[in-house]
């Protein structure tokens, strides 16, 4: 069998991170929110309970929202993985997160990078969601400073300000 | 992280049939793992004592829903976010629809699988109380053939299940014929996403000239297994609903089930509640009788 290997042995694993292709030598049962953060430098994606409760290593996998701390790299062969580095171009910040500075959507920053990227799936489906939405949309990111509140508001904004566009 | 990812193997044979020869082969030295919403969990903290692992993680095979004129079949590798997004499933089978809104947030629904839920065998599971009462079937694959059995009595105890080593689940069979009856799914916990329930209700009912004509009640966090509130249906089954019945529900439900302490809530609070809600139930499918 092909993919058979003695255990502890590294396997290379392409996949294509932020629109750019990335060639890894890991272990298939490395998580890829570790492969993100060790291997490819991409430290905005952040480890929080690391048993996908928090939703702060949340990232875009082939278009979907998922928790990086509960994907063996191996299953991220080949997809198409966008993280917090993905969203703003040119230096210049995605209108997402423009509306999270300018509601005060962010303190300590540990649960931001986890909560855009909920977001930015949520209004990919519905531009301008309800506050029900929202709340459903950005149940699985947990944050102990905001109190959530200036976090709905930045999504209202966001959508307003056509950020799903 | 405790694991180290060096001392796991993981393979992706990538079809259906590779996987099952893999496992017919060496049964029981792989263990299959899909969107790893559990899986996953356990191996961080340590405590995976399995070593193999083989991804059936979107598998096509697995991953649609197929539909016939007395049935649908889920494949076992679909996830929440598919049978919420599935138009027959939240017509049809709207606990199920409902209960898979209650479990993790979306990130783990686009990735937690039904078939998964089903063979990780938690008592705790949202989802499983509702295909309880839509009298599911499963059809279970291996090289050795398919069989299908019965989803009731597939957890055997704790944690334990009718599926062989070298068996995977290939579809959840659930008969399109409760689309008349009234549903009820109900889930205490101290948030309905990211919250393992205290106790959680599936309930399905119908009445006939005000009097039960059918009624299935299946429960999880009450017992080693989820389970189906047999003794109750029976006891209510036939009658009118009226005060004395809803009392005997709760009482015969508050002994029916096998609650245990945990860190989510005690015994009795469990018996306590579980007595609540098929009172409850009761008083809707009475109120939604006298509407029609």
């Amino acid at each position: 069998m092909s993919e058979s290997r003695l255990q502890g042995s590294k396997c290379e694993i392409t996949l294509a991170v932020n629109g750019q292709r990335a060639t890894v030598r890991v272990h298939a049962m490395e998580r890829l929110l570790d492969v993100l953060r060790h291997e490819l430098g991409l430290t905005g994606t952040k480890e929080g309970c690391g048993e996908g409760e928090c939703g702060s290593c949340s990232v875009l996998m082939d278009g979907v929202l998922v928790n990086s701390c509960l994907i063996p790299v191996l299953q991220a062969k080949g997809a198409d993985i966008v993280t917090i580095e993905g969203l703003s171009s040119d230096r210049q910040l995605a209108k997402l997160q423009q509306a999270f500075l300018d509601c005060g959507g962010a303190q300590c920053g540990i649960c931001t990078p986890g909560m855009i990227l909920a977001v930015h799936h949520l209004l990919r489906r519905r531009p301008q969601p309800t506050l029900e939405e929202i709340r459903e949309g950005l149940s699985g990111n947990l944050c102990r400073c905001t109190g959530y509140m200036q976090i709905f508001d930045a999504v209202m904004q966001a959508a307003q300000r056509g950020a799903a566009t | 992280m405790k694991a180290h990812p060096a001392d796991y193997e993981l393979v992706v044979p990538g079809t259906l049939s590779a996987v099952l020869s893999l496992l017919a082969r060496e049964p029981g030295a792989w263990l299959p793992i899909a969107g790893g919403t559990d899986l996953m969990v356990q191996y961080s903290a340590g405590n995976l004592s399995a070593r193999n692992l083989v991804s059936i993680w979107n598998l096509p095979d697995l991953r649609r829903i197929e539909v016939f004129p007395g049935e649908i079949h889920i494949g076992a590798g679909c996830t929440y976010t598919d049978l919420r997004e599935n138009e027959i499933v939240s017509r049809e089978f709207g606990l199920l629809s409902t209960m898979a809104s209650w479990t993790g947030g979306i990130a783990n629904q686009n990735r937690g699988t039904l078939g998964g839920n089903i063979v990780n065998a938690s008592p705790a599971a949202d989802s499983l109380p509702a295909l309880m009462v839509y009298e599911t079937e499963l059809i279970l694959v291996s090289m050795r053939g398919e069989r299908r059995i019965p989803y009731g009595g597939f957890h055997v105890d704790y944690r334990k299940t009718r599926l062989q080593p070298d068996e995977l689940i290939r579809a959840v069979c659930l008969p399109r014929r409760f689309s008349s009856y009234h549903a009820h799914a109900r889930k205490v916990g101290a948030r309905h996403a990211q919250a393992i329930a205290k106790v959680c209700l599936a309930a399905l009912g119908r009445l006939s000239d005000g009097v039960i004509e059918d009624i299935r009640l299946a429960m999880g966090s009450v017992a080693p297994v989820p389970l189906r509130l047999a003794d109750t249906e029976r006891a209510v089954r036939g009658k009118r609903i009226d005060p004395p019945l809803v009392d005997l529900a709760r009482k015969t439900a508050a002994m029916e089930i096998r609650p245990i302490d945990d860190i989510r809530s005690t015994a009795r609070y469990r018996a306590a509640v579980a007595g609540n809600l098929v009172a409850e139930f009761l008083e809707q499918l009475r109120a939604a009788g006298t509407k029609t």
